[in-house]
């Protein structure tokens, strides 16, 4: 019964990973494809993690487990917010039907916008 | 205070990670290469632990903490049902932008968990925050680009148990 409900863990956090992987191929800008990496890939992996700690059985297994989910929990939002900050400076543009960028021009104004960006805009 | 606290914090977390000791009686060689381990993090990393630690062991915030896990899941799994079904939909319904919020929280560990928490929630990527309590959000399917209204659609509902646990 333990194991069932393990491998039902297991099978619905792959689930949720393959998900992620869909939305990272068919969204189209850099922030949307972390948007759909970042949820469903930490969602996917936590679930898995705790699936395995379930049909491990054993404490060990589980504290394991529960501590790479942990660390998880915590390193991939920070790492997500890294990427897209890294992207914004290097002068990834937003899609192109985008509705709205407050980012931008506060960063312009502040004079922290990088001169590479304006060029990166023109050649795309 | 803030070294001993990280000691403590890196061996139980090497401990989680080492047991069950062979044959299950307590290995010495580990737990001492532990304790080694543990004391050269703490030296050299102490800085990064908040200098608000105190948070860490203060039982008021331990209780809202307890009660902000399932908050926050409830979030996070409608987070991923709703880029589920962005990613799988034929049209891809989105509208994305980034859009400016404002917080009270003032903490540096409160921040964190308010742009971690952001993050994984339905639709929103904190890109960067600013000193003087700004974040720049992207959000997948932008209801309002006022600073106001977006705040009280992202951040509202996070900012007052965060307070409670960070601040």
């Amino acid at each position: 019964m333990i194991d069932a409900f393990a491998y039902a863990w297991i099978v619905v956090g792959i689930l949720f990973n393959i998900f992620g992987c869909i939305g990272l191929v068919r969204f189209p800008d850099v922030y949307n494809r972390l948007q759909a990496s970042t949820k469903c890939v930490t969602l996917g992996t936590i679930l898995l993690l705790l699936g395995v700690a379930l049909a491990g059985r054993s404490g060990p297994m589980a504290a394991k487990a529960v501590v790479c989910a942990v660390f998880i929990l915590i390193t991939s939002p920070t790492a997500a917010h890294a990427i897209a900050k890294g992207a914004y400076a290097s002068g990834v543009p937003l899609w192109e039907h985008s509705v709205v960028d407050k980012y931008g021009p506060d960063l312009a104004e502040e004079g922290r916008m990088p001169a590479v960006r304006d060029s990166a805009l023109d050649t795309q | 205070m803030r070294r001993t606290l990280y000691l403590a914090l890196s061996f139980i977390i090497w401990i989680l990670l080492t047991w069950p000791f062979a044959d299950g009686t307590i290995d010495l060689q580990i737990v001492i290469v532990g304790l080694v381990v543990s004391a050269v993090v703490a030296v050299l990393f102490h800085e990064i632990l908040p200098r608000e630690h105190g948070i860490f062991i203060s039982p008021t915030r331990a209780f809202w903490f307890l009660l902000y896990v399932p908050v926050f899941f409830y979030y996070m799994v409608r987070a991923n049902f709703d880029v589920v079904y962005r990613a799988l939909h034929p049209q891809m319904p989105i509208k994305p932008g980034i859009v400016k919020i404002k917080t009270a929280l003032k903490t540096d560990s409160g921040l964190t968990a308010l742009a971690n928490s952001i993050t994984l929630t339905p639709g929103t990527l904190t890109v960067d925050l600013t000193g003087d309590g700004y974040l720049y959000v992207h959000w997948i399917n932008v209801k309002s680009d006022d600073v106001e209204q977006a705040t009280a659609h992202i951040a509202r509902r996070f900012e007052w148990f965060i307070a409670k646990i960070f601040e």
